[in-house]
């Protein structure tokens, strides 16, 4: 099982607490990782990746294992922490707007 | 029982403001999906326990909600926006072509006769329509492609379709809006569209009295009427007899003629309402009195109307969607600011009183009356 921490709105349009846990077939990068949430949660489609181009939301990143990993391939590995479930993968919105 | 229900779409959620015929006592619920920004709500004649809402921020993109019990409860409903093919480019600010890009919705119409369908006017302007209450989304492309849409320009909020009247004699005949482009109608249910700005004139463009390129705030019709429109434009108000073909300014002596909404009463259809605010430069109200302007002649003639709204102080704005009129016997008309006020009169205009005070900025106000 995979652990992945929403930001506080998200939770609230997806009903969930803080951190939700998915299942992930196959290798374990952010494109499965955010496959499977969008899975579980449909109403999630489109507020993290952009329809069409799957590209991340300019407002928002990822950390994985304490480290900012917005801007590496949505296809490489992420960290073995992740994939243990020892920590969550982090969604986080930009603190932006005032 | 009769009463009506107002649906307010605010920065930071929307809220739901429910009373008899009386209009004197209030309920309120919310906020609603706090904390995001609902640019608009709007109802299903059809089923009036339908509600759609519009709900969006900079950072998770589009939302959209359905309610089929009035408002209690919402579930999230089809949020994907596509535009036909290759979107295509249409001018930006400085002139350079600029990609088509979905930004958010910011206009629902549901159908006058189909409960599951519903319209979505959107930024970058572009029509969708559903046929399944909000599940899926199609555009109706004919309208984007139109042979001027490359020469569309943003208006100073994003290149928004934000009007959508549909005809309720003629089906296939709906009317829009486009900041700044202009208005536009299909006669075949979305398939063609003609732009309908001619009378328009605009000083502040190039050509002043272009096919488009006009910065339409809104337009408003009373339904017994479906030939007659009335307009405000980013500066003038103007009026349409033949369904848009041609128009002519009302302005009269309206005080200043920059405003955003522009209302019909529901039982008086030479009665309109604007609100007019200083300038393009000074979204507020002149001399920091609120006002409604009300002409009972169709416009040209206008009439104050101050009781009950701030004399002094007050400099709000109210948006274009912000206004709206019941079906009561004694017509109600309502609007909300960009100070969290929502103002409400029970007699067409003679009497205003504050619903709410203290609410976010609001972005939009529908009705639904219940007779």
């Amino acid at each position: 099982m995979i652990r992945v921490t929403l930001p506080a709105h998200l939770r609230r349009l997806a009903g969930t607490g803080e951190e939700v846990t998915v299942e992930v077939d196959g290798p374990v990068t952010q494109r499965s990782i955010l496959d499977a949430l969008e899975r579980s949660y449909p109403m999630l489609r489109g507020t993290i990746r952009e329809y069409g181009t799957n590209k991340r939301r300019a407002f928002l990143r990822f950390f994985a294992n304490g480290i900012d990993v917005s801007l590496e391939s949505p296809d490489a590995p992420v960290a073995p922490e992740i994939t243990s479930g020892t920590e969550a993968f982090m969604i986080i919105g930009a603190i932006a707007g005032g | 029982m009769s009463g009506v229900r107002l649906l307010v779409g605010t920065r930071k959620g929307a809220f739901l403001l429910t009373s008899d015929a009386g209009r004197k006592d209030w309920g309120i619920s919310g906020p609603h999906f706090p904390g995001w920004e609902i640019y608009h709500m709007n109802a299903s004649p059809v089923n009036p326990d339908r509600i759609y809402a519009s709900q969006s921020n900079a950072w998770f993109g589009q939302i959209m909600q359905r309610s089929d019990d009035g408002g209690a409860t919402w579930s999230a409903i089809g949020n994907e926006f596509a535009y036909e093919g290759i979107p295509g480019t249409h001018q930006w600010y400085d002139g350079t072509q600029h990609p088509w890009e979905f930004k958010r919705v910011w206009h629902l119409e549901p159908s006058l006769t189909e409960v599951d369908t519903v319209y979505a006017g959107v930024e970058d302007a572009a029509l969708f329509k559903s046929t399944d209450a909000g599940t899926t989304w199609t555009e109706l492309s004919g309208l984007r492609l139109h042979n001027s849409g490359p020469s569309w320009q943003p208006g100073a909020g994003g290149m928004c379709l934000h009007t959508i009247i549909l005809d309720p004699v003629n089906p296939d005949r709906i009317f829009v809006a486009i900041s700044a482009a202009g208005a536009f109608r299909t006669d075949d249910g979305g398939k063609t569209w003609k732009p309908i700005n001619k009378g328009l004139n605009s000083q502040y463009i190039p050509d002043p009295t272009a096919e488009v390129g006009h910065c339409v705030h809104r337009i408003a019709m009373n339904p017994t009427r479906p030939d007659v429109l009335f307009m405000q434009k980013h500066w003038d108000v103007l009026r349409s007899d033949n369904a848009g073909d041609s128009w002519v300014e009302v302005s009269g002596n309206l005080p200043t003629d920059f405003g955003f909404p522009i209302a019909v009463h529901s039982h008086e259809p030479e009665t309109v309402y604007v609100v007019p605010i200083k300038s393009d430069a000074e979204h507020f109200p002149l001399d920091g009195k609120l006002r409604v302007y009300r002409s009972k002649t169709g416009g040209n003639e206008w009439q104050e109307l101050a009781k009950g709204l701030p004399e002094n102080n007050c400099y709000v704005n109210v948006l274009r969607d912000a206004m709206a009129v019941d079906t009561l016997d004694s017509c109600g008309v309502y609007f909300g600011t960009t100070g969290g006020q929502v103002y409400a009169s029970s007699n067409g205009g003679d009497d205003w009183t504050p619903i709410v005070r203290d609410l976010p900025a609001v972005l939009s106000v529908e009705v639904q009356t219940f007779q």
